[in-house]
């Protein structure tokens, strides 16, 4: 039993560790800041999730005590971490960052142009 | 250009209330583990810092129409008056009481003195760092 527990607290906080360690491989290898905030939010936040579950895992398991506020950082990491890579790719966006060269697709641009038109008009 | 917020709002909306919450727990932990007045302040102060983030300042303060320079006076007032109140049982000042209560729902508890000067100092930091980021954000 002592053996099941301490292999699944292993088990999580090494793929978190896993997962960050890609966040990181990530960061330094995609080419523009789209991709890169996409790297940095989805896997540095499930890493960090998973290593939070560790934790959570070692303190109920072995140390019998249930932190429930490992549980709230979870949830609120599962919340906030993909809004905060939203947020800088879409500052990124509007502040005029170009898009990696081979880039195949831009659905917000076109839509942006137009916003800005229709501005224009309702000033003038 | 008014530009479209809806997934930062929204997430604002439901974080404030975590962090609002946690904010209470640290607040009332800190007697016995790490906390206390002022991290509880500072908390409370950055989940309505979130919401000026996400929203702008004058929804905010439609929203919670509190007056921070008013509050900071009245955390000042709480501390002192729980600092001068052993004066009157003939004890320095400063010196705080506590006694065991059984109160309805959370049983037998031990309220302390202390936990009034906690509440004040949580008042004046709350109040203190939203009077600092309005008047800083409000100038336009």
């Amino acid at each position: 039993m002592e053996i099941l527990k301490n292999s699944l607290i292993i088990l999580t906080t090494s793929i978190g560790l896993v997962f960050i360690v890609v966040t990181a491989v990530g960061l330094i290898r995609l080419p523009d800041v789209y991709s890169r905030t996409h790297a940095a939010s989805k896997s540095a936040t499930l890493g960090v999730m998973f290593i939070l579950l560790g934790v959570f895992l070692h303190f109920w398991l072995i140390k019998d005590e249930v932190n429930t506020r490992l549980l709230l950082g979870i949830a609120f990491l599962f919340m906030t971490g993909p809004v905060g890579g939203h947020v800088i790719g879409r500052a990124a966006y509007l502040s005029g960052v170009p898009m990696w060269k081979h880039s195949v697709k831009d659905d917000l641009g076109p839509y942006l142009k137009e916003q800005k038109k229709a501005h224009r008009q309702s000033i003038d | 250009m008014k530009t479209n917020d809806v997934i930062l709002q929204t997430t604002a909306n439901i974080v404030f209330f975590i962090i609002f919450l946690f904010s209470i727990h640290i607040f009332f932990a800190g007697h016995y583990a790490p906390g206390g007045g002022f991290v509880g302040g500072l908390l409370t102060s950055s989940a309505i810092v979130l919401l000026l983030l996400a929203y702008d300042l004058k929804t905010i303060s439609t929203a919670l129409p509190i007056n921070y320079v008013v509050m900071t006076a009245i955390g000042l007032l709480i501390a002192i008056t729980t600092a001068a109140a052993s004066i009157m049982f003939n004890m320095p000042f400063f010196t705080h009481a506590y006694d065991y209560y059984d109160l309805p729902l959370l049983g037998k508890q031990s309220l302390h003195s202390a936990m009034a000067f906690d509440l004040g100092v949580y008042l004046v930091v709350v109040g203190v760092t939203m009077t600092i980021i309005q008047t800083i954000g409000a100038d336009d």
